[in-house]
């Protein structure tokens, strides 16, 4: 199998003396769809930036497709499309010339990068607004507009920083399908969100970095695995009794609600029956927080830890 | 990349560059038609008559040639600088860093763009100023390497200034402080003769001088400088100017963090 990207040993110190990535390594194969996932500075788009030129790097290594960033950075390009997390188009503008001027940037002729211009702005629902000036375009448009734009020269290796940040929810799964789809046809795909459930929906590898270090690295159902509990919220049509327990860690949080953790091999079978047993009727249920959240959060929490002890 | 797709690339950067000025016909191509009428009519016809005779010519004739060059200086200045801040500023001078596109070409696509506009307002200015006085061009492909050249080399300053520029003010500060008075000084409504022989001397220390009395010889066939040595400090500059701006593109200085 072909590695799309592989990064070792990636140091980046800003000229304002931070450091923003402490030694990151990872590797991501051929068709592969990642999430790279981490709070606010951890160091997410310091990568990203690495990867397009925009950032020097400190120290490290950087191959696209094996060619090596620091050999042959104009090959390496090629193979790359980059969605920033900021938007960096003129805002003054015209949609079409938007795509078409990038397409020219990597030597495709006016033609081909029209066709190019005119199936992806179709295809990620700007092509009414093709004449419109950038800055006319609502906040999730301009985000697809650069995603349209990054696909233009059709690069083998796909990196979008937060794409849907800001996209509204029907958009959102639109653009998950698309992403998808450009994925199934063979584009290898690496992200940045924080939405956990779109990396739980859309991913199959993640790396979470935390302060400049990466903390996780692993497939998505195995990360998953390490979850043991689940937290539910349960709506119940009678009052609780003042000494209610049902045999699960619970929290009564007002007379109609309860708050359940239920362990991986518990199941909820035996919640149910406790609660049927009170004469009580539940009128819906619902998980506490996406469970990749809750994992996200308590990874965190033990990476502060240990850094804390060092 | 391929040599074809260098090109696509340099069509591309050059295209967007002229269609930049074009769109922005009124404040790129108009306000020099209209202050270089203002020049001819008040220092050529008004004034110049009073003048009379400068370096053997009417005043007007004289003046013309400098004028010219100043709208040329000017214009290529203003035109790399804004053009290339404004993307600097707004970032999406990130599209041509991302691509895979060399900064030679990058820069000749920018540096190109910039001397048409030049070229484009010399060509303007030079029409409006046959309506105020007779020019016979004395040498014609000297006259336009002269321009062409100068026409490059302040592109290149404007492509410097721009890359070190972080705000607006800074991409103002150079053509006030330093691009007009030069110009001023340069010989452009004064033969250098009319000096004392101190600032005559200062003056050839003025890039300006080389450029305005380089492009007077090729129009009326006079000039205060040796041509050659002017042609030649010109084309120095413009190489030097080229080496610097190549280098700091390549190392992405204030650019790439
Ligand atoms: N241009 C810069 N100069 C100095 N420090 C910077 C610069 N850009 C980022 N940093 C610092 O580097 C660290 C990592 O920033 P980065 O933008 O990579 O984070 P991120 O993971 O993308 O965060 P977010 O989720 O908020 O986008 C932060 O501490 C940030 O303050
Ligand atoms: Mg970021």
């Amino acid at each position: 199998m072909t590695t799309a990207l592989a990064i070792k040993n990636l140091h980046k110190v800003y000229g304002n003396g931070v450091e923003a990535l402490k030694g990151i390594s990872l590797s991501v194969e051929e068709g592969d769809f990642y999430a790279l996932l981490g709070p606010n500075g951890a160091g997410k788009s310091t990568v990203i930036g690495i990867l397009f030129s925009l950032i020097n790097k400190t120290a490290g290594s950087v191959e696209v497709f094996g060619i090596d960033i620091d050999k042959n950075f104009p090959q390496a390009k090629k193979a790359l499309g980059i969605v920033p997390q900021e938007f960096n188009f003129n805002m003054f503008e015209r949609v079409f010339d938007i795509v078409v001027t990038q397409g020219g940037y990597y030597g495709l002729p006016q033609k081909l990068a029209r066709e190019r211009a005119e199936n992806y702005l179709k295809e990620l629902g700007l092509w009414e607004k093709r004449d419109s000036q950038a800055r006319e375009l609502s906040g999730g448009m301009k985000r697809r507009l650069m995603i349209a734009r990054s696909l233009v020269h059709q690069p083998r290796l796909l990196v979008l920083d937060e794409p849907t940040a800001g996209v509204d929810i029907e958009m959102r799964r639109t653009m998950w399908d698309f992403l998808r789809s450009i994925n199934a046809a063979g584009t290898t795909i690496i992200l940045t969100t924080h939405y956990l459930d779109e990396a739980e929906t859309l991913c199959r590898n993640i790396a979470i970095i935390d302060e400049g270090r990466i903390i996780q690295h692993s497939g998505i159902r195995e990360f998953l695995q390490q979850l043991r509990t689940e937290k539910f919220i349960l709506d119940l049509r009678q009052e609780l009794p003042a000494d209610f327990s049902p045999g699960f860690p619970c929290e009564v949080v007002d007379q109609h609600t309860l708050e359940v953790m239920v362990d991986k091999d518990q199941g909820l079978n035996a919640l149910f029956r406790a609660i049927s047993a009170e004469g009580l009727e539940v009128a819906s249920m619902r998980n506490k927080s996406n469970r990749l959240e809750e994992m996200f959060v308590t990874l965190l929490a033990d990476s502060a830890d240990e850094r804390a002890d060092e | 990349m391929s040599n074809y797709e260098k090109w696509v690339a340099f069509c591309t950067i050059l295209i967007k560059e002229v269609r930049r000025y074009l769109r922005i016909w009124p404040q790129t191509l108009l306000p020099p038609a209209i202050t270089m009428t203002l020049y001819f009519v008040i220092f050529g016809t008004l004034i110049g008559s009073r003048i009379g005779e400068m370096g053997g010519f009417t005043y007007m004739q004289f003046v013309v040639p400098g004028l010219i060059m100043m709208s040329v200086v000017t214009n290529s200045y203003a035109n790399l600088v804004s053009s290339f801040f404004g993307a600097k500023y707004g970032h999406s001078i990130e599209e041509l860093l991302v691509s895979p596109t060399p900064g030679y070409v990058i820069l000749a696509g920018f540096v190109t763009g910039s001397c048409s506009r030049g070229m484009l307002v010399a060509l303007i200015v030079t029409t409006l100023s046959l309506m105020f006085a007779e020019l016979q061009v004395q040498h014609l492909w000297l006259t336009l390497g002269i321009v062409l050249l100068t026409s490059i080399l302040f592109s290149l300053f404007g492509f410097i200034n721009a890359v070190f520029a972080n705000n607006f003010d800074d991409i103002s500060i150079i053509p006030t402080f330093v691009l007009t008075p030069l110009i001023y000084l340069g010989g452009v409504f004064y033969s250098l003769e009319l000096l004392p022989d101190f600032w005559a001397g200062v003056s050839r220390l003025n890039p300006l001088v080389y450029v305005v009395n380089g492009f007077r010889y090729g129009v009326l066939g006079v000039s205060d400088v040796d041509v050659r040595f002017a042609f030649g400090m010109i084309f120095l500059f413009t190489v030097v100017a080229g080496t610097y701006s190549l280098h700091l593109l390549n190392t992405g200085k204030r650019l790439r963090q």
